[in-house]
Parts: C-alpha cells; structure tokens; sequence
C-alpha cells in the first residue's frame, strides 16, 4: 500500500512537472511564466463603410472608416483587412498611417464579393527589430461587388468639348469641300519657307531641316515631318540640298519616305539620297552637339526647327544665328517658344506649327479643319469670359458642373 | 492597298485610344497598355536601324574620306568603346553571385558614364548660359511698345528671382520689393499666356490627330 | 597673333584657377573689390559702346564666364527669402506625420543636376530626419542613380547617420521604368507591375517598406524632381488628376514657368523652380547645400545679363542716332 501511494505520488509529480513543458511554445523564450509584456489595444474604428469605386474597370473598392477614439493617443497605423468570406480568414489589403480614414483597394477582381473590416494597429519596434502590437478591431461589412462602368463619368465634360470640336472642324471641312473660299490669316513665318530656301539656292549652301527630339508619337513630329515634306519639295526643284539629322529611329525612317516622295513628285528621285536624312543620337545634348558641329562646318543658310524642343532650342538657334543661316522654328514646348522667338528670324507660336501643313498645301479639307479648330477656340474663349462674370457675381458655375 | 493599310491601322489605333479614355471596362481599359507594350517593343528594335544607319554613314565618310571624316571616326570609336565595356561588364555581372548590373558603381562603363558622358552633357548644357546672355544681349532691345514691355519684364524677373533683388529692396514695402513683382509676374502674366497657348495647342494637337485618324492629312506617309 | 594672345589668357586663367588650392574662399573686402572691377569693366564697355565701338559676343561671353566663376571664390551672405509656391511645397512636407509613405519621382539626368541635385539632397535629408519612409523611381534613366547620389550624401551627415536608416525599410530605390506618362498611369493600379524587383534586383514582395504599398492610395505624397518629359505635367494631368494623390515639384527655371498653370489651379502642391527654388527650399527646410552657393554665381551673371542688355539698348541707341544723323 505504501509503495502503491510512492508510486502514485512519483507518477502525480512527474505529470505535474510535464505540463509546464507541453503548455510552452516553440520559442525559444524561457518558461510559460516569462509572457510577452502586455500592451494596450486602441478602440477598434467604429464605423466602416465600403462602396464600389466609381468610373472604374472594376477593379477598385473604396473603403472609408470613421477614425479610432484612440487615433491620436495610440494608434500607429490602419490595416485594411480582406475577405472573400463574413467569417474569413482576413488578409491585409493595405495600410494607412494614422488621421487617414481612406483607402482604395485595387487587388479586387470584378465580380466577386469582399467582405472588410478595419484594425487600429498600436505598434511599438524593439532595437532587436521585434514588434509588439495591440490590435482594435472594427465590425465586419459586405459583402461588396466591384462593378465594372462602362462610362468614365468625370470625364463628360472632355467629351462634350471633344465633340464640339471634332463636330466644328468636320462642319467646315465639309463647307470647305462644298467649294466656299475660307479666309486664313497671313502666317509671317510659313509665307517665309520659300524665301529661306531660295537664299539657300542663291548662295549655294546647304538647307538643315530639324524635326525635333520626339518620336512618331508626338503629334508636333508628325506636322514637322508634313512640313518636311514641303520642304524637300523645293529643294528638289532648286535643287537645294537638303540635310535632315534627325534623333530617333523611327523619325529617320517616317523622314526618309516622306522625302523621298517628295523627290519623286516633282521627278527628281535620282537626286535623293538617302543619307540625306539621317540618325544621330537618342540623346538630347549629344544631338545639339552633333548639330551645333554640322552647322559651323557645313555653314548652312536656311535653316529649319520644327516638331518637339526642349532645352537645347536655344543652343541650336544660337549656333545657327552664328553660321549666319536665316531661321524659322516651331514648336508645341510652350517652354521653348521665347527662346526661339529671341534667337530665330521667324517662329511658329503654338497651333501656328499645326496650321502649317493646311496652310502650305491650300488644300480646302485642310484649310476647314483650320476653320472648324478657331471656332472651337472662339468657343472656348466665350466660356471662359462667361465664367468669369459668373463668377464675379459670385457664382462658381464650376464647382456645380462638377461631376463625381 | 499600300497606302490604304496603313491609313486604316492608324484610324482603328486612334479611335482604340479615344475609346479607352472614355470607356472603363474590359477591354477598353487594356487597350492603352498593349498598345504602349506595342510601341515599346517597336521603338526598341528601332533603335538599331538608327545606329546601324549611323555606323554606314560614319564607315562611309571614313572610306571617302569627306571633309569630316576625323569626326566620323570618333563616332565610331565612341559608339565601340561604349557597347564593348557595357558587354564585357554585363557578362562578367552575370557570373557574379549575385548577379550585378553593368551599371553598377565600379564598372568600366560607369566610368564612362561618370567621367565622359556626364561632364560632356553638363558642358552642352551649361553652353545655354552664354547663349541666353549672348540672345538676351540681341533680343531685347526697346524697339517698339511690345518689345519695350517685354524688355522691363525680364528686367523684373531676372533681378526678382535672386536674391540681389530683395538685397537692394529689402528696405521697400513687401508689395513694392523686386521679388513680389518678379512672383506677380510668374503667377498671372506669364500664367496667362502660357495657358493661352497651351489651349491653342491642344485644339491644334485635336485638330492635327483627327486630320491623321481620318486620313485627311496624310504628308507623313506619302511626302 | 594679337587674337591669340586673349584666348591664351584667358585659357592660362582657366588652368591656374583650375590649379588653386580649394577651398579658396577671399575676404569680403577683396569679395567687394572683385564686384566693382567687374562694375567699373561694365561701364567700360557701356562707354565703348555709347562711343560706337560694338562689342562682340566674345566679350558677352568673357563677361558671364567671369560673373559665375568668381562668386564661388568670393565670401557674400545675401538673404534669401522663400516665395510662396515653396513655402507651399515646404507645407504640404511639414503636415505628414512619421512613418508617412513619399514617393520620390527623380526624372532628370546630369545636365540639370546643377538644379535639381540640391532639392534632391535638402528633401532626402529633410525625409531622413523627419522619418518619412522615401521610395524612389525614375521615369528617366539616369534619375535613380541621380538618386543614390542624393543619399550617400546625405547620409554622411552625423545626425542622419545617428539614426542607422536601414534601405528597404527607411527606403528604397525601384530604379528606371521606360514607358513615359504609361508608368504613372500603370502605377495608378499597382506598383509592383510596373516595378517587380528594385533597382538591386530584390523581389517587391521581399521589401519590408513596401508591404502593403500596393498603388498610389497607399502614399501619402508624391515629390517630382523633374527636368522636361517626362515629368511634372505628367505626374499632375494623370497622378492628380486620375488619382488624386498629392504631388509637390522641383523643376528646372526653364520648365518652371510652363508649370505655373497646375499652380494657380491648386493641381500642384507647390514647386520649387531653378536654381533660387532650389536655394528658397533649403532655406525652408533649413538643410543648407550647395544651391545657397550656387544662387550667389546665378545672382551675379542676372547682373550681368541685365548689364548687357542695358548696353544693348545703348547700342540700339547709338545706331538711330547715326541713322538720324545720316538722314539730316
């Protein structure tokens, strides 16, 4: 009997001391009594609210929360938690640091239902890199669908005026067509083309024709090489030359053909050569400098800036202002525009370079686009002054015409 | 049908790119992002028909000869020393655990970069110094009313915008001190007309696209 | 032989001024004499002129040579007064709580470093010590590079290096991403498309800073130092506007005024223009550079510049006289 109870005492102890052993975890952090310090949880946000991003491909929902009591005392940061399910599991979406109350979750997919909630997350970071957190945590809402529009709402204004231009400038391409003469103002610099190039001829010197540092995606490169064309074509008649260094690839080759036609209209394309118009480089100082060289050795007379500038117009218009060569320029950089009004002869300012092309070729579907784009301008100019005595009266017809 | 083609793909690629502007949904909203993938990859192997051209042409000067055959010569040795030290360099980055980069600090093209590219394009850039001081000098003489006008706002505006200006105005009321002018010229002036013309060319930009989309202005395809 | 003979001066002054020890900084009595030689040779050249003998563009650029190479021997403290728009970019940096998200968009390259390079460093030192958490992307090539320069800079300061910021969890540089004003609309939606691995080839995932960044709703600011395209008008007609994410901009002087518009309109959070914008944002955030330097060259050849154009005029002057002299 006695060894019976030895017995059961000695089974009884080594239980006992078994459960502290089995109640530990992996870590390597001591006993069960050695807990990790406690921390205060901030208040969970009390309100959630989550609704499908507006003018969107459905990919997007905007989550909206009412700040935790705690946001000033405590809070670190916001988690956006996510589900597909009410009871979850909950995966964090994004984070927000404290005083931000929203947040657009783009890692949804249309269709599909989510559920949120929101955590107010008090984290203290350790010197070892080791965090403590307290975590308060808001109620649970959804489910919610991201629906895809099929119409960008903010964006009914710029249809509006891209409807009425577009309709103004088929109108009178359309009047143009039916025989009515439209009257174009003189543009000094366009009217100058075939002065410079005659110099050119008369002295027996080279005609340098710069289409820019843009590529074919800019709509500047495309009126310079329209004007290239032009160009090239009373070269080829005066049998000027022509030298055409371009900055892109593409350029080079869009430059080549157009020229290339040009020749051949007017029967000369055993004249062109295709060096004529060729590559220099991407970079943008590089291809001033090869440029600034051509023209201190070469010397040309006339000399061509259109398409897309940027700070090196005023070191090619100054080298060829030195060449001595007669310069007209054009360019979309509103930026660039003072530096070659100062330092060329004539300068395209603004839609003059597009203008260019109708202008040149007269040709009455040209010539009405231009017609139909100053009545969009006439247009815009009455809404701005309306507007303006709108609003001087105080009313803001702007902020009413906003849509969300 | 040679030049119906291209007049067609560029029609449907211009109403693509209106479309997804406007419209939101699968597929509009991918049209922008495979077309700018498109253009990239396009733009890329472009690129070697512009130094391909550029190496014949420089080849071509040097076999003749031509009046600046030593700087077709220097192109060449500029354009081999660069691509052979970013080859040889991004080779032996690749056999490095972990793989480097040819640009990385150290490499001989970062030299090159560092040493000859960068200070050779802050040089051409710095030349805009003396050129604005040399066009300054030509242009803005009191010609007539506009250039006289034009002539006291640069005035204002160069002396407003460094500190000089505030230095020999401090003692002036803040309203009547050389930088306020300089700011109010900046904010509504010059703000005026740099909208204005921004305005024009949007509508031109519009007028100009739809000409193209429409194959009414076509001198780019055919000269 | 005589037109030799002034390039060789001036190629011999060059050399030697190459060759001084550096720093050389001179007192503020020879700082003030060197300013009135450089007066009185003005003068000298407005009296030419006035006396019909024109000057060349040579000289012009002898002048502006010597009018930016000498302020940076010469020892002038001149009061630099911040303006409004970067007062209102400095603003918009000060209300961002620690730990704040910035993306640093560095879109320029060397050329315009002169400009930009000081913002680079004043915004870098200024996020570093107030921690603001930097993630940096370049919409140009050399951008991102431009940026690593920034911060081995920066980090050399003893307060910053106090703090053993740690890349990937202070900051991180995503590097270069071609495809122009498309990067920034792609970024709309997510960043680790347009940027899987960072500019040191690390997974976006495996970035701690970048947990849960997935798009522009998850920063709290967007600092554009950018030099042409793309750049600032990108960042605003699609960042802002499609995204509605603030954007505050360093921008080169020639750039600046084309800018001005998304100001007025409250588009942009601010700017800082040229290099005074760049010498008015160090004094706002009070990290003191090298544009506070620079400012001092860029203030003497505006002087210089205006001088020219005053001896313009007097040519311009000159030249109706003759003519009415001729007619009579």
């Amino acid at each position: 009997m006695d060894r019976l109870k030895t017995l059961l005492f000695l089974i009884s102890v080594v239980i006992l001391l078994c459960f502290p052993a089995y109640s530990q975890t992996d870590t390597p952090t001591g006993l069960a009594g050695d807990a990790k310090p406690m921390i205060e949880s901030p208040a969970g946000p009390p309100s959630v609210e989550a609704k499908d991003t507006k003018n969107d491909d459905g990919s997007a929902i905007d989550v909206s929360w009412q700040l935790s009591a705690d946001d000033q005392r405590l809070v670190t940061k916001y988690q956006v938690l996510r589900s597909k399910s009410l009871a979850g599991p909950f995966e964090v979406a994004g984070e927000t640091t404290k005083g931000q109350h929203i947040y657009t979750d783009n890692g949804v997919k249309v269709g599909e239902s989510y559920f949120y909630k929101i955590a107010a997350v008090y984290e203290i970071k350790s010197a070892d890199s080791t965090s403590v957190t307290g975590t308060g945590e808001s109620q649970v809402i959804g489910p919610i669908k991201p629906i895809a529009q099929w119409f960008n709402m903010r964006r009914l204004n710029v249809l509006i005026w891209l409807l009425v231009t577009c309709a103004a400038i088929l109108f009178y391409i359309w009047q143009a067509k039916s025989g009515k003469e439209l009257y174009v103002r003189k543009i000094a610099g366009i009217d100058a083309v075939d002065d410079a190039i005659g110099r050119a001829t008369e002295m027996g010197r080279k005609v340098f024709f710069v289409p820019g540092i843009q590529d074919m995606d800019d709509v500047a490169t495309i009126a310079a090489i329209t004007i290239l064309g032009r160009v090239a074509r009373i070269c080829a008649t005066n049998d000027t030359m022509l030298d055409v260094p371009v900055s892109r690839s593409l350029v080079m080759v869009t430059a080549r053909e157009s020229v290339r036609e040009a020749y051949s209209k007017v029967g000369r394309p055993d004249a062109f050569k295709e060096d004529q118009v060729h590559y220099v480089t991407d970079d943008q100082f590089g291809y001033a400098a090869a440029i600034d060289g051509m023209v201190m050795r070469d010397k040309p007379a006339a000399m061509f800036y259109m398409g897309g500038f940027f700070a090196e117009a005023l070191i090619l218009a100054e080298t060829g202002n030195n060449a001595g060569a007669i310069q007209i320029a054009g360019t979309n950089q509103p930026a660039q525009i003072p530096f070659f009004v100062a330092a060329c002869d004539y300068t395209l300012i603004g839609e003059e370079l597009f203008a260019a092309s109708a202008y040149l070729e007269r040709e009455p579907k040209l010539l009405g686009s231009l017609k139909g784009q100053d009545f969009a301008k006439g247009l815009f100019l009455l809404a701005i002054f309306v507007l303006l005595i709108l609003k001087i009266f105080g009313i803001n017809l702007v902020s009413i015409m906003e849509i969300s | 049908m040679k030049r119906e083609i291209p007049l067609i793909i560029t029609f449907v690629a211009g109403v693509a790119f209106v479309l997804q502007y406007f419209i939101p949904h699968y597929p509009f909203s991918r049209f922008e992002n495979i077309f700018s993938d498109w253009f990239a990859i396009v733009g890329a192997f472009a690129i070697w028909l512009g130094a391909l051209s550029l190496m014949k042409l420089s080849l071509l000067n040097i076999s003749k000869k031509s009046h600046d055959w030593p700087i077709s010569l220097v192109i060449i040795i500029c354009f081999l020393s660069i691509v052979i030290a970013g080859a040889i360099d991004g080779y032996h980055g690749l056999n490095n655990v972990p793989a480097t980069s040819f640009r990385d600090p150290g490499t001989n093209f970062d030299w090159l970069y560092q040493n000859v590219y960068t200070p050779l394009s802050s040089t051409m850039f710095a030349i805009l110094a003396f050129f604005v001081a040399s066009a300054s000098y030509r242009a803005f003489r009191a010609r007539n009313t506009a250039a006289t006008l034009l002539l006291f706002s640069a005035f204002f505006v160069m002396i407003g915008r460094v500190p000089v200006g505030d230095y020999l105005s401090g003692w002036l009321p803040e309203r009547m001190q050389l930088s306020h002018w300089a700011n109010w010229l900046m904010a509504f002036p010059n703000t005026a007309g740099q909208r204005a013309v921004m305005i024009g060319i949007a509508l031109g930009t519009v007028s100009t696209s739809l000409r193209i989309m429409l194959g009414i202005e076509r001198s780019h395809l055919e000269g | 032989m005589k037109k030799y003979y002034y390039w060789f001066i001036l190629i011999a002054l060059i050399i030697v001024l190459i060759l001084l020890p550096k720093p050389l900084i001179v007192s503020p009595t020879v700082s003030t004499t060197l300013t009135v030689l450089l007066g009185l040779a003005l003068v000298v050249v407005l009296v030419l002129t006035l006396r019909g003998h024109m000057i060349g563009r040579r000289t012009v650029f002898l002048f502006i040579g010597m009018s930016l190479t000498l302020p940076f021997f010469m020892n002038f403290q001149m009061p630099i007064k911040v303006s409004p728009e970067v007062q209102t970019l400095f603003d918009a940096m000060a209300k961002l709580p620690s730990g704040s998200k910035v993306l640093a968009a560095f879109d320029y390259d060397p050329p315009s470093a002169p400009e930009l390079q000081p913002q680079a460093e004043a915004f870098m030192a200024y996020a570093f010590k107030h921690d603001l958490k930097v993630i940096i992307m370049g919409l140009w090539p050399q951008g991102p590079q431009q940026a690593n320069m920034a911060i081995a800079k920066v980090l050399q300061q003893p307060g910053i290096r106090a703090k053993n910021l740690r890349y990937g969890v202070d900051y991180v540089n995503l590097g270069f991403q071609s495809g122009n004003e498309f990067v920034i609309q792609r970024m709309g939606t997510s960043f680790s498309g347009m940027f899987p691995r960072d500019i040191y080839n690390t997974d976006y995932d495996k970035i701690p800073l970048l947990n849960g960044v997935e798009n522009f709703s998850n920063i709290d600011f967007v600092f554009n130092l950018s030099a042409g395209y793309p750049g600032t008008v990108e960042w605003v007609q699609i960042a802002v506007d499609r995204y509605g994410v603030k954007v505050g901009a360093g921008n080169t002087a020639v750039q600046a005024p084309s800018v001005y518009p998304y100001l007025s309109s409250h588009k942009l959070t601010g700017l800082a223009g040229g290099m005074s914008g760049a010498a008015e944002f160090e004094q706002a955030t009070k990290e003191i550079g090298k544009a506070n330097t620079y400012i001092l060259s860029q203030s003497f050849s505006h002087m210089v510049v205006i001088a020219f154009i005053i001896i313009g005029n007097a040519a311009l002057f000159v030249s109706y006289r003759k003519s009415k002299q001729k007619g009579a």
